[in-house]
């Protein structure tokens, strides 16, 4: 019988005594953090295919490549650096919230660092600082980034409801029509992409630096009756936290392909204009 | 044939030990400490085990059952299946006193770290009012039962015994959130929280709360907004402007 060591010098490594699949959580967690990451690289690289009017796919708003149509401009600039993507750029800021977000580091630290890969399994790392040194400690800027994607949130917005004026042209042959004469409808996109933005804001509102500043900082929530209602809105949201994060990426993406696809005339958007 | 139960429990003390395996007839209705008593009572009168309450209430039997840190009273036998061997061994991140005993002094020692409740003054009534919604925020720190189960999860001090004397672990955490948050509290900690504790170490990997017998949501609600609290204290140039200008 092996003979196992349990002085404050333990022998070192230890192994888990866990009988359950502990494994299938990080393995699933590398698997769709992957594949995501493989898909927006690729949809980034491409710039083309991301608008098929009124539809504007989430990975390219706002609207800042040359190719825009000018109705979906809506800062008068574009960024078209060194030839490459905008989608880039874009995509970098949500990227940004994502990595630095609260739930996503319990993910990311447990899949790809192991650190630990599940709860009561050995961590891998020799030695561990955590947060206290670069390049950890700038997971601090979450705060900052959530400033950024709730301004993309409001963009979304305007695009989820710009997503109901449908071109006249658009319903006979599938085609951009005049923009000054447009019906308003809905269309399998714009049912998308509304749901797309609901969950994105359900994920950004419902983010732990946003409870903090609006409620959560404060000691007494009796003096501060209106911070205490916005804190426990977002605690709401809150509790849910993990929900939304996962069912708004997997949102994204399906946006974004569910675009794409019309786009490119593989397939046509069933839609009901008014 | 009467049916058994299969037991692994380690045996042993600070010099090294080993599991040993028992076997215990099956009777309804058990726990894993009712089988460790069982052992006890009819087979091994020297097995050394803490407990008490028996309710889930006192945090004296906390030890590892089939490698998750669990309280041995309330672990049903019936969660296992059928024939599974069921592995009990001490708390990892302490040091063993005897068998599934340990040495939980860290706790204690780090409990005397955390700078008091101090009160503000009376109201000109001779009292001091707390409102509801205030002792909703705090009160769901006042359910821990110190246990230890999320001190013997948390990776940062269980795997890396160095991190002993610059970390205060979760239980500490919810400790300091709930004298943070305090209306009545006038002592600033959140420096103390940074440098001394170590909060930074922890990587939100949110182990604690799901060991957490009494379901204290310690990640959520007492960690990160302390993080917070620190971010808003140390890196968030904006909040820095805001207090300079007493805003």
């Amino acid at each position: 019988m092996a003979t196992v060591a349990r002085s404050a010098e333990r022998a070192e490594p230890r192994g888990t005594e866990r009988q359950d699949l502990w494994w299938l959580e990080p393995l699933s967690i590398v698997a769709a953090l992957g594949i995501f990451g493989v898909y927006t690289f690729l949809v980034s690289t491409a710039n083309s295919a991301y608008f098929a009017d009124p539809y504007l796919s989430p990975m390219y708003s706002p609207c800042l490549s040359s190719t825009c149509p000018p109705s979906e401009r809506l800062f008068p600039f574009t960024i078209d650096f060194m030839s490459l993507s905008p989608a880039y750029f874009i995509v970098g800021l949500p990227l940004a919230f994502r990595i630095t977000c609260y739930y996503y580091r319990r993910s990311v630290y447990r899949a790809f660092f192991s650190s630990p890969a599940a709860c009561a399994v050995p961590d891998l790392r020799r030695r561990y600082t955590g947060e206290t040194r670069f390049p950890f400690v700038l997971q601090n800027v979450h705060r900052y980034v959530l400033y950024t994607a709730l301004v993309i949130i409001a963009v979304l917005w305007i695009d989820a409801i710009k997503a109901f004026s449908f071109p006249v042209t658009s319903a006979v042959s599938g085609s951009a029509g005049d923009h000054a004469a447009r019906h308003f409808g809905i269309g399998l996109g714009t049912v998308i992409m509304v749901g797309n933005t609901l969950l994105l804001s359900f994920y950004t509102l419902g983010c732990h630096a946003l409870r903090h500043i609006v409620g959560g900082s404060v000691d007494s929530f009796h003096r501060a009756s209106i911070r205490f209602r916005l804190w426990s809105a977002v605690t709401q949201l809150n509790l849910h936290h993990p929900r939304w994060a996962w069912l708004s990426m997997f949102s994204v993406g399906l946006t974004d392909a569910y675009i794409r696809m019309v786009a490119a005339g593989w397939i046509a958007d069933p839609r009901i204009l008014f | 044939m009467t049916s058994e139960y299969h037991f692994r429990v380690w045996r042993g003390d600070v010099s090294g030990g080993a599991f040993q395996e028992y076997r215990v007839p099956e009777e309804e209705g058990l726990v894993v400490l009712d089988v460790i008593h069982r052992i006890q009572q009819t087979q091994q009168p020297d097995l050394a085990c803490r407990w008490n309450c028996k309710a889930g209430k006192c945090g004296s039997c906390s030890a590892e059952i089939n490698g998750h840190p669990s309280l041995m009273c309330m672990t049903r036998m019936d969660e296992f299946k059928e024939g599974e061997t069921v592995t009990v061994q001490p708390l990892q991140t302490f040091p063993v006193i005897k068998d599934l005993v340990t040495d939980v002094s860290f706790n204690y020692e780090v409990a005397k770290t955390i700078p008091a409740f101090k009160p503000k003054p009376r109201e000109a009534d001779g009292t001091r009012r707390m409102y509801q919604e205030d002792v909703d925020r705090v009160q769901e720190f006042r359910k821990c039962i110190e246990c230890f189960l999320c001190q013997d999860v948390c990776h940062v001090i269980r795997d890396h015994e160095d991190n002993k004397k610059s970390f205060a672990g979760p239980r500490f955490f919810a400790r300091l959130a709930e004298l943070e948050m305090h209306p009545l509290d006038t002592n600033d900690r959140v420096a103390l929280i940074k440098q001394k504790h170590g909060l930074g170490f922890c990587n939100i990997t949110m182990c604690c709360s799901e060991v957490c017998p009494e379901h204290i949501h310690i990640t959520d609600n007492a960690i990160i907004p302390l993080k917070e609290r620190v971010v808003s204290e140390f890196y968030d140039p904006l909040a820095w402007v805001k207090r300079r200008l007493g805003l």
